[in-house]
C-alpha cells in the first residue's frame, strides 16, 4: 500500500501562506495514495508559473519544464511507456494562453492521462498581469483600465475539442478535488480537472469567500455527464452559481488504443539491438 | 560517341509528375549498375511553375550534379526557353510536336526531337497525365538503353495503383520510344548502356538519415511538415508499424520537440526534424533538454533564410543559428553528414552521442542533400552499435535512502550522471528547466550553480576527446586546401577530379562536427597549407567566421554562394583556379 511518507519530501513548498496551491497539492497526494499507485510509475509534469513547482514537493517522477509544453511533453511520456500513471500540472496562463494551442490538440487526441489546471484568474509568478481566464473588466499591472477581452472558458472548450472527461473543482474544498483528481485518474482517455486556485497575493477578486459563496455540486442537482448539451449548459453558468464537479464524460478509444506498434509491450520495454533493416534497404534498389 | 556519361533533364509544369518521372529515369540507370546523382528544382506550390529534375548519370560512381544537359525532355515551351543554353555540344530535346520551334532558334549542334504527344495518347487511349512517362519512353529510344528496365521501375512505382495503371503507363512510355526507333533510328551521340545488375540503392540524404534512426532504435519521431525536412516525416511514418516506432504529426514544431523530450525522459530513443524556422521554434525545447540532461535527436535541415526565405531551394545558412540557438551555454553537439553514407552512420552515432552524453544532438543536413538522390551501395548495418549511456545500478539505486529525491545529476568527473527513468523503484527524480542540485531540486546558490554548470559543460569536453579528427583527403603538398562541412561534399569530390586533369593539386578537409570543434586539427591544417579556401552556401562564410573564432586562423578565399542554388562543380573549379594562379 502507497502511503503519504512514499511520497512527501523532505523540502517544504515555498508558495506563499494561504495560497490555494496547498489544497491541490494535498489532494493529488490524497488521490495518489488513494488510487494505490506506486510513485515510480506516476510521472507528474509541470509548466511554469507557480504550478510548475508542484513535482518538487511530491515524490514522483516529474519533468517541471517550460512554460506552456506541459502537455506534449506529459503526452510522449504516456506514448513511450503507456504503463506509466501520467499527470500534467499548469496555470490557467500556461495551458489557456501560452500552451492554448497544445490544450486543443491533447483533447482530440484522448491520450490516457490527467491534465490539472491551477486556475487563479491572474498571473502569479510573474507578480499579477492579466491572465486568460482573467474576468473582463479585471483591473492587473499589465490592464490598468480594464481587461477589453471576454475570458477562456475552458470548459466549454474542453468539451467541444474532444476530451472525454471534463471535470472543475476547488482548491478550497480538498476532499471535492480529491474525489475528482481520483475518478479523472480512473477515466480512460483525457481528463480535464480545472481547479478554482485563489491567488492570495495578486487575485482580490476571485478570493476563497467568493468563491465559496458561488460553487455547488453538480453532483447535487442530478447533472447527468453523459449528456454533451446539459455539460454545455452547465458550462456556460457563471456570476451567483457556478457548477463544479463533473460537467461531461464519456467513453472513448483512447491514442494508445489505435496503436498497434505498442499494443503488445510499451516502447520503452521493446528491444532495438537488433533492428533488421535488409529489407528495408531491399527496397530502395 | 559517348557512352554512359550523360545528363537527363526534365522539365515542365509542377503538378506534371516531373519529379516522378526523374526518379523513374534515375532507378532505371541505377538498376543497370549505373551510377546516378539527381537534383531537383521546384517552386513552393502545387501546381503550375516551373518544376525540373536533373539526372546524371555515368559508370563510375558521381557525386554531384554538372552544369551541362545531354538530353532535355521539355513538357512545356518554357522548359525549352530556360534550359536550351545548359545543352552540351550534340545535345538534343524532346518536345511535344505541336510546340512552335524552329530549328534557326538553336545553335546549329542541337538535335531536336518533336514527338506528337497528344496524337500518340490518344491513339493508344492513354491518359494525358501520361505524357511524362511518353517523353521518358521516347528518351530511353534517344539514348538507347534498355526498355525492359524503364518497364520493371514503372510497375514497381505504380504497384499500389493498379494493373491498368502500370499497363497504361508501360504503353505510354513504350509509344514513346517506338516513335522515336522508327523516326529518329541511330541519331544520337549519347547512349547508356547497362553494366551491372540491380543492387545499389537510389537514396536521398533524409531516407539516409531515416534508416539510420530506425536501425539505431529509434522509437519515437516527432515533426511538424517542413521543406526540406518533411520527408523524413514521410519515411518514418511509412514504417511506424513494420518496425514499432510512433511517429506524430505535431501541431507546431514546439510540440515536436517538447514531445520528443518527453519520451527521451521516459527512456526511449527519440527523434525529430524540422527547417531552420522550425527549428526556431524549437530553440526553448532545445536548451530544456540541454539543462534537464534528456538526450534527443533533432534534424535540421537547412534552406535559404531568412524567414520563409526561399522554401523549397537549398542553402547552408543555418550554421551559427543552431550553434548559438536557445538562452545560456550547453553542450551542443552538431553533426553535419556530407552524403549518404555520413547521413546514416552520423545518424546513429548521433543517438549513441546523445545518450552517452545525455544532450540534444544536432543533426545539420540542407534541401540539397536530403533531397538529392545518389546511388548509394547498401549500407553495412553490422557496423552500427547501441550505446546507451549510463544507468544508475541496481546497487547504487538499492542503497539510495528512499526518502530523497535520487541523484540524478550526481557531479562526476566526466560530467555524465547515471540516468534513471520512470518505473525504476528509488531512481525517482524531477527533471526541471530551472538551475538545480544534485537531486533535480531547484537552487539559486553560487557553489551549486557554478559546479552544475562546469558538470554540464565538462560532457563536451568529454565527448571531444572521443570524436575522431577529420582527415585531410588528397595529396598533403597540395597548391590549394579546401575546408567545408556538410552538402558541400560532392560537389568539391567532382571539382577536385576536374583541378587534377589540370595539374592544379588540391587537398580537403571536411568538418563534420561543428561542435565540438576540431579546432587543432584545422589549426594545423591551415598552418600547413600553401593557400585556404572554404567554400559555403551562405551570405557572410559562417564556417570560415567559426573557423576564425575557434582557430585564430584566416583563410585565402572564402568561395560563397547564395542564390539558392548548390554549388556546381565546375564553379568550384573556376574558384580554386583562380585562387591557386593569384591567391
Amino acid at each position: 500500500m502507497v502511503k503519504m511518507p512514499d511520497i512527501n519530501t523532505i523540502g517544504k513548498p515555498n508558495w506563499c501562506p494561504g495560497c490555494g496551491d496547498f489544497g491541490i497539492l494535498l489532494a493529488l497526494k490524497g488521490a495518489v495514495v488513494e488510487l494505490n499507485i506506486e510513485p515510480e510509475n506516476i510521472v507528474i509534469v509541470s509548466g511554469i508559473g507557480c504550478s510548475g513547482k508542484v513535482p518538487h514537493w511530491i515524490r514522483t517522477y516529474g519533468l517541471h519544464g517550460i512554460h506552456g509544453r506541459v502537455l506534449p511533453v506529459a503526452a510522449a511520456t504516456k506514448l513511450a511507456n503507456h504503463e506509466l500513471t501520467v499527470f500534467g500540472v499548469g496555470g490557467d496562463g500556461d495551458g489557456y494562453g501560452i500552451g492554448m494551442c497544445h490544450f486543443i490538440h491533447a483533447m482530440r487526441r484522448n491520450i490516457d492521462m490527467t491534465y490539472i489546471v491551477h486556475n487563479n484568474m491572474i498571473y502569479g509568478l510573474t507578480t499579477g498581469q492579466t491572465s486568460p481566464t482573467s474576468e473582463k473588466g479585471m483591473r492587473t499591472k499589465s490592464t490598468p483600465s480594464g481587461v477589453i477581452e471576454v475570458p477562456v472558458n475552458p470548459i466549454a472548450l474542453a468539451i467541444s475539442s474532444g476530451a472525454t472527461f471534463v471535470a472543475r473543482s476547488f482548491a478550497g474544498d480538498v476532499k471535492h478535488l480529491q474525489k475528482t483528481i481520483v475518478a479523472a485518474v480512473k477515466h480512460r482517455g483525457f481528463s480535464l480537472v480545472d481547479v478554482f486556485q485563489p491567488c492570495v497575493s495578486f487575485n482580490n477578486i476571485n478570493t476563497y469567500d467568493w468563491y465559496k459563496q458561488r460553487v455547488y455540486d453538480l453532483e447535487t442537482v442530478g447533472h447527468n455527464p453523459q449528456d454533451k448539451m446539459a455539460a454545455f449548459v452547465r458550462s456556460q453558468e457563471w456570476g451567483e452559481k457556478i457548477p463544479i464537479g463533473v460537467f461531461y464524460k464519456v467513453v472513448s478509444p483512447t491514442y494508445e488504443d489505435e496503436l498497434p506498434q505498442i499494443k503488445e509491450m510499451p516502447l520503452v520495454k521493446q528491444g532495438i539491438d537488433k533492428v533488421d533493416i535488409s529489407k528495408l534497404m531491399e527496397d530502395f534498389v | 560517341m559517348e557512352k554512359n556519361r550523360l545528363t537527363w533533364k526534365v522539365g515542365g509544369k509542377a503538378g506534371e509528375g516531373i519529379m516522378a518521372t526523374g526518379i523513374i529515369f534515375s532507378q532505371s540507370c541505377s538498376r543497370g549498375g549505373l551510377h546516378v546523382f539527381d537534383i531537383n528544382e521546384y517552386p513552393s506550390l502545387i501546381k503550375g511553375g516551373h518544376n525540373t529534375i536533373q539526372v546524371r548519370v555515368e559508370d563510375r560512381e558521381i557525386f554531384s550534379q554538372v552544369k551541362n544537359v545531354n538530353v532535355l525532355i521539355a513538357l512545356n515551351k518554357e522548359t525549352i526557353l530556360l534550359h536550351r543554353d545548359e545543352l552540351a555540344k550534340g545535345g538534343g530535346i524532346i518536345y511535344d510536336i505541336s510546340e512552335a520551334i524552329e530549328k534557326k532558334e538553336f545553335r546549329e549542334d542541337i538535335r531536336l526531337y518533336p514527338v506528337p504527344f497528344n496524337n500518340i495518347i490518344k491513339e493508344i487511349g492513354a491518359q494525358a497525365i501520361m505524357k511524362n512517362n511518353l517523353a521518358l519512353g521516347a528518351s530511353i529510344a534517344l539514348i538507347d538503353y534498355d526498355f525492359e528496365i524503364l518497364a520493371g521501375v514503372i510497375k514497381d512505382t505504380f504497384k499500389r495503383k493498379g494493373e491498368k495503371v502500370i499497363s497504361d503507363n508501360i504503353s505510354a512510355a513504350k509509344a514513346g520510344y517506338d516513335y522515336i526507333k522508327k523516326n529518329f533510328p541511330d541519331d544520337f551521340d549519347y547512349r547508356l548502356e547497362k553494366i551491372g545488375t540491380p543492387g545499389k540503392m537510389l537514396l536521398t540524404g533524409n531516407d539516409a538519415i531515416s534508416m539510420g534512426a530506425i536501425k539505431a532504435g529509434c522509437k519515437f519521431y516527432s515533426a511538424y511538415p517542413m521543406t526540406p525536412a518533411s520527408s523524413l516525416l514521410h519515411f518514418m511514418a511509412a514504417q511506424e508499424r513494420r518496425f514499432n516506432i510512433v511517429v506524430k504529426h505535431t501541431e507546431d514544431e514546439i510540440s515536436a520537440i517538447n514531445m520528443a523530450i518527453g519520451a527521451g525522459f521516459t527512456g526511449v530513443r527519440a527523434m525529430c526534424g524540422t527547417s531552420g524556422g522550425g527549428f526556431c521554434l524549437m530553440s526553448e525545447g532545445y536548451g530544456l533538454a540541454g539543462m534537464i540532461e534528456v538526450p534527443i535527436v533533432v534534424v535540421v535541415a537547412m534552406r535559404p533564410g531568412p524567414s520563409t526565405g526561399m522554401p523549397t531551394w537549398s542553402e547552408q545558412g543555418d550554421f551559427k543559428f543552431v550553434l548559438g540557438a536557445s538562452q545560456g551555454d550547453f553542450p551542443r553537439p552538431v553533426l553535419v553528414p556530407g552524403d549518404n553514407e555520413e547521413c546514416f552512420y552520423m545518424t546513429a552515432e548521433a543517438f549513441n552521442i546523445a545518450e552517452k552524453y545525455q544532450t540534444p544532438v544536432i543533426i545539420l543536413t540542407d534541401k540539397y542533400l536530403a533531397e538529392s538522390h545518389k546511388t548509394t551501395e547498401k549500407f553495412d548495418a553490422g557496423r552500427i552499435t547501441i550505446e546507451r549511456g549510463v544507468y544508475a545500478t541496481p546497487e547504487a539505486l538499492a542503497a539510495s535512502p528512499g526518502n530523497t529525491f535520487f541523484k540524478r545529476y550526481k557531479l562526476t568527473g566526466n560530467g555524465i550522471s547515471p540516468r534513471t527513468i520512470p518505473g525504476m523503484k528509488k531512481g525517482i527524480y524531477t527533471a526541471t528547466s530551472d538551475e538545480h542540485d544534485e537531486e533535480g531540486t531547484i537552487t539559486e546558490e553560487i557553489e551549486e550553480r557554478i559546479e552544475m554548470m562546469q558538470k554540464r559543460m565538462k560532457k563536451l569536453e568529454t565527448l571531444a576527446k572521443e570524436l575522431n579528427q577529420p582527415e585531410l583527403a588528397g595529396p598533403r603538398d597540395a597548391d590549394v586546401t579546401i575546408i567545408a562541412a556538410g552538402s558541400t561534399k560532392g560537389p568539391i569530390k567532382e571539382a577536385m577530379i576536374e583541378l587534377e586533369k589540370e595539374r592544379v593539386r588540391t587537398n580537403y578537409l571536411q568538418i563534420l562536427y561543428l561542435n565540438p570543434f576540431p579546432a587543432e586539427k584545422v589549426a594545423s591544417v591551415i598552418d600547413s597549407a600553401k593557400k585556404t579556401v572554404v567554400v559555403e552556401n551562405n551570405f557572410t562564410g559562417q564556417l570560415a567566421d567559426i573557423i576564425r573564432e575557434k582557430t585564430g586562423r584566416n583563410v585565402t578565399r572564402r568561395i560563397l554562394k547564395y542564390d539558392g542554388r548548390p554549388f556546381y562543380p565546375e564553379e568550384i573549379r573556376d574558384s580554386i583556379k583562380e585562387v591557386a594562379a593569384h591567391g
